[in-house]
């Protein structure tokens, strides 16, 4: 009985083996290559279950995933106008036929890697020989994304290779540029202050000259007014002396005269020297006020 | 075998001595049971225990795949979400609770954090001033270097497209991100980008970056993309300080010259209103005064026309008493000495004003000199107590 218990558990376990070496599951993030001795017999592109025969096929499995290749340092290109470019990109890529793949780069990532990296550098060279930096950086970005892209996935796909993406990451200036640019970029903020200051002085300069012109305008305008409302009293009050004045000439000159006696001495400072034969007098020696 | 179930994975490493130990003690019990019957069998037929083992070995068979069976419970959290596999290939996506898959090797899941936000700083690490020059200095349309700063927040909106699609989806945020702002900020004007035009820098990037994770299939979803600093590089920052200073010292100076405007024209305006209040009041007062010197005169040329000679006479004599009182007077009567006579009359003017209301009013020729000499000596002691 134990011996039986023994065999059938023997037999199990051999059978296990049996179907773990004739079973053979592709992930959902990979595909797989089933070989017959060396030669490629089938692909699996399909997640799942599969079988196959053990010790005669064996079994390669690929990253089905989309891939990076993302450049350490930077590269150095030249653009139209003779200038230096520090050039970061990064590929997406993604391994879409299997057996060319193994095929033609051993299924090795890194010989893939190699061969797009050189790729996309050939192309970019030729592109950003093409264009002046202001292109490269600004305007056309995205053609030259989208070029660097087609001509790359039309040559990856000689090793059965898709290249979903090539995208530009920095586009820089080498550091002794980035310098001179720096220089630059002070001048000219230089620049914008002195101007803004200098705007800043004539704007406050011309409000204050147009205040003092406003000033100017109020008073001699009040003085205009002042002087004609003055010259219409003075004319008045001419015309109403007159009036009054030229009903009598005669008592006139003798009433204004005496009132302007009046107003000329009447202060002790004032000295007269008198004569007393004067007609003012004439009582005071004679009370007959006969002249001597 | 997900995370979130470790006491399998503990129940099947550390499972089988204790279930040995159990399955022993079982044995035993189930043999000393059948033992009490078989005691007596047990003698005539000796090497045949098999109904005992055979039954033990069951009970382990049952036992094991009872526990195999068990691998395949999961709990998925409420923030995460379960992709099942079998043989590799993506079946289902199960929400939040208690489940099960066919366990190893036929099914596996994978669990995912869904809602967790995660975040990829841009130009710094862990803190701003922990700058990446690589990362944040770019050019601009203009062709100047800013100095930028952000973070990406993302989270995973399709769990599977997140696990199958990419291999190191967290780090296409990143080279997305980085690719996608310097297209943003190479298209703009370095003033721009700096100063009033951050918002939509940060819009369009984000839009970008979201464009070329979804074309990669990523399954993650651009939550926010916060711009930490946006500013001229650390070489030219003094000078652009001093650009933005140089504008407030524009609206200073400005300002200064509305505030010296401020104060002068009013000003003027007062002195313009007092000029033209006094020349008015100047016109009233000479026509008054010249109404009152008309009316004056006409009252007193009525009278005077009624008696011309008494009126005159009176009006005369009114005028010299006035004056004569007033006046300080030096009657000099030439026929009574022809010699030539001295008068002082500086002195006597100064003495006048000195002294003023002490001295007789009238002086008469004959006392001028002795008035003289004592005005003179006044003065003098006057100017010496003074000194």
């Amino acid at each position: 009985m134990n011996k039986k218990l023994s065999a059938t558990l023997i037999v199990l376990a051999v059978a296990l083996i049996a179907l773990s070496m004739s079973t053979f599951v592709v992930d959902q993030r990979e595909k797989a290559i089933v070989f017959r001795l060396g030669e490629v017999v089938s692909v699996k592109t399909e997640p799942g279950l599969y079988f196959k025969l053990p010790l005669v096929h064996n079994v390669r499995y690929f990253d089905a995933r989309i891939l990076t290749l993302d450049a350490v340092d930077p590269e150095r290109f030249i653009t139209a106008e003779k200038k230096n470019v520090m050039v970061d990109s990064f590929i997406k890529w993604r391994i879409v036929d299997v057996k060319q793949y193994y095929v033609s780069v051993g299924g090795d990532e890194a010989r893939a890697r190699t061969r797009l990296s050189q790729t996309v550098n050939s192309s970019m060279r030729e592109e950003f020989g093409k264009r002046t930096i202001h292109e490269v950086v600004s305007g056309e970005r995205d053609q030259i994304m989208d070029v660097l892209r087609a001509k790359t996935d039309l040559d990856a796909r000689k090793i059965g290779v898709e290249v979903l993406d090539v995208r530009l990451k920095r586009v820089d200036f080498p550091l002794e540029i980035s310098d001179s640019v720096y220089r630059r970029m002070d001048a000219e903020r230089k620049r914008v202050a002195n101007e803004l200051r200098a705007s800043g002085a004539a704007d406050g300069e011309k409000i204050k000259a147009d205040a003092d012109k406003q000033r100017e305008v109020i008073l001699a305008n009040a003085y205009r007014d002042a002087q004609k409302t003055k010259g219409e009293g003075d004319a008045k009050a001419a015309a109403i002396y007159a009036s009054a004045f030229g009903k009598n000439k005669e008592f006139y000159a003798f009433y204004r005269s005496l009132e302007a006696y009046k107003q000329s001495f009447r202060d002790k400072n004032d000295v007269m020297v008198i004569d007393p034969s004067s007609d003012f007098f004439k009582y005071l020696k004679d009370s007959g006020g006969k002249r001597r | 075998m997900g995370l979130n179930d470790p006491q399998w994975g503990k129940n099947n490493n550390g499972g089988p001595p204790d279930l040995e130990e159990l399955l022993r003690k079982l044995n035993q019990k189930i043999a000393s049971m059948m033992g009490g019957k078989g005691s007596g069998s047990g003698n005539s037929g000796g090497n045949t225990p098999s109904p005992q083992t055979s039954a033990g070995i069951g009970l382990i068979a049952i036992i094991i795949t009872l526990v195999w069976l068990g691998s395949g419970i999961y709990i998925v959290d409420e923030s995460q979400r379960g992709v099942v596999l079998r043989f590799g290939k993506k079946v289902e996506v199960t929400q939040a609770g208690p489940h099960w898959h066919m366990p190893f090797p036929i099914e596996a899941v994978e669990i995912v954090n869904l809602s967790h936000v995660r975040t990829v700083a841009v130009g710094y690490r862990d803190n701003v001033k922990n700058k990446r020059l690589k990362e944040s200095l770019m050019l601009t349309d203009d062709e100047n270097i800013i100095d930028i700063q952000f973070a990406v927040q993302y989270f995973l909106k399709d769990p599977s497209d997140y696990l199958f699609n990419n291999r190191s989806p967290d780090r296409n945020v990143r080279q997305a991100a980085e690719t996608a702002i310097r297209q943003v900020v190479g298209k703009n004007k370095m003033d721009f980008v700096l100063y009033e035009g951050r918002e939509q820098i940060a819009d369009s990037a984000t839009q970008l970056i979201q464009e070329i994770l979804d074309r990669y299939k990523s399954g993650i979803l651009i939550s926010k993309l916060t711009m930490q600093n946006a500013q001229p590089p650390e070489q030219v920052q003094a000078a652009f300080d001093d650009a933005v200073k140089a504008g407030q010292d524009l609206e200073r100076l400005k300002n200064e010259g509305q505030a010296y405007a401020n104060d002068v024209i009013p000003r003027a305006s007062g002195t313009a209103a007092r000029v033209i209040q006094e020349s008015q009041g100047y016109k009233e007062r000479v026509i008054a005064n010249a109404e009152g010197d008309a009316s004056r005169f006409t009252q007193v040329l009525v009278e005077y026309q009624k008696a011309p000679a008494v009126t005159r006479d009176r009006m005369y004599l009114d005028m010299m008493q006035e004056v004569m009182s007033n006046v300080s007077k030096v009657m000099v009567d030439q026929k009574n000495g022809n010699s030539l006579l001295y008068l002082p009359l500086d002195k006597l003017m100064e003495s006048s004003r000195s002294v003023g209301s002490r001295l007789p009013s009238s002086v008469t020729s004959q006392s001028i000199d002795n008035a003289a000499q004592r005005a003179k000596d006044s003065l003098l002691s006057r100017q010496r107590g003074g000194r």
